[in-house]
């Protein structure tokens, strides 16, 4: 009896929910945009350095947000982290000895490897870029780790905050570096933009795979109370 | 009735879907994934409401691309809370709520 008045008011409440953000939905399709962006965008590409308008606003135009998402991404790597149980985050009971993985993985990882470079340098003029590169690059290592390659810079140490710091640090020294020179925070300085954007692109593909190679690896181990978990991760 | 109407009304009707999972189920590993389907029906209204020349606006685009990577990085640090959650207290669902129904561990 609680339950099914528990469902009906839920059922309620989501339809309520649905129905408030349709009709606002349909609200907003009606009336034209006070702004608009997208015309504003392409008469401005030029100036941004790259000819593809995502990666245009991205990297340059809306690029403080890019900057706090690799600033949330930095703090969800740390926190994951910080949850391992264990100093090494290489799990030996996780590593599967199937041999037709590890001849699979001998030809895929480097097939990744460059599949990954070409996404990151595709980003300037078509589909592609750092979030993209990141998640491929995170994928392979995953499939490394399946695969029981070792990989040992996975330790929490020294190497790990590096990689993890790396793209976030470098994104903020230029952002820092171009407002001390007397220009706004996070323009980047005439001229330079196409390289200053490749290099962020790239530290920011090796901090978004770390990151996501890290909160792969750092779910918590299995220990011997309850051996089936950790089959799972 | 337009596509860009029918991409974000589906959007909406995807996020009243992942509400009631959020809302209904108590498994921890479920209400995560209805979350984060009530996030891709807000991705879907912001991708398929603003159009531009027959063909997606940029800016909501990038935006969304932003949020992609954030929505990633949050469901694996929440499963990551979770497993550690069930290693601590063998339990699927919160404390307080009812004994979860999907056979979690006694």
């Amino acid at each position: 009896m609680i339950r099914s008045l528990r469902a009906l008011a839920i059922i309620g409440v989501c339809l309520a929910f649905t129905g408030v953000l349709a009709s606002s939905i349909w609200t907003i399709s009606g009336n034209p945009a006070p702004v608009d962006l997208a015309q504003l965008l392409s008469e401005n590409l030029d100036r941004s350095g790259v000819e593809h308008p995502v990666t245009a606003v991205l990297l340059n135009f809306r690029s403080y947000d890019t900057l706090l998402e690799i600033g949330v991404l930095v703090i969800a790597g740390i926190a994951g982290i910080s949850m391992a149980k264990t100093a090494s985050l290489e799990d030996p009971q996780l590593c599967t000895s199937d041999s037709l993985l590890y001849a699979l993985q001998r030809w895929f990882v480097p097939l990744m490897l460059v599949l990954a470079g070409y996404l990151l340098w595709a980003g300037a003029d078509r589909p592609g870029g750092a979030f993209q590169a990141g998640a491929v690059l995170a994928a392979t290592g995953v499939l490394m780790r399946l695969g029981g390659s070792p990989m040992a810079f996975l330790r929490p140490g020294l190497l790990l905050r590096l990689g993890l710091a790396l793209g976030f640090t470098v994104f903020l020294l230029v952002a820092v570096a171009s407002a001390i020179g007397g220009e706004a925070f996070l323009a980047y300085p005439p001229g330079m933009t196409k390289t200053l954007i490749v290099v962020i692109e790239s530290v920011l593909t090796l901090s978004i795979a770390m990151v996501l190679l890290a909160l792969f690896v750092s779910a918590p181990v299995n220990d011997a109370e309850d051996p089936e978990e950790g089959s799972s991760s | 009735m337009t596509a860009s109407l029918l991409y974000s009304l589906a959007g909406a009707m995807l996020c009243g879907i992942g509400l009631f999972g959020l809302l209904w189920l108590s498994h921890l590993l479920r209400k995560l994934l209805a979350f984060n389907i009530m996030g891709s029906g807000v991705f879907l209204v912001m991708v398929g409401l603003p159009q531009h020349q027959g063909g997606p606006d940029p800016v909501p685009q990038a935006l969304v691309l932003t949020g992609i990577v954030v929505a990633i990085a949050a469901t694996a640090l929440a499963v990551v809370l979770i497993r550690r959650y069930y290693h601590l207290s063998g339990m699927t669902s919160l404390e307080g709520e009812r004994a979860s129904r999907e056979g979690g561990p006694e």
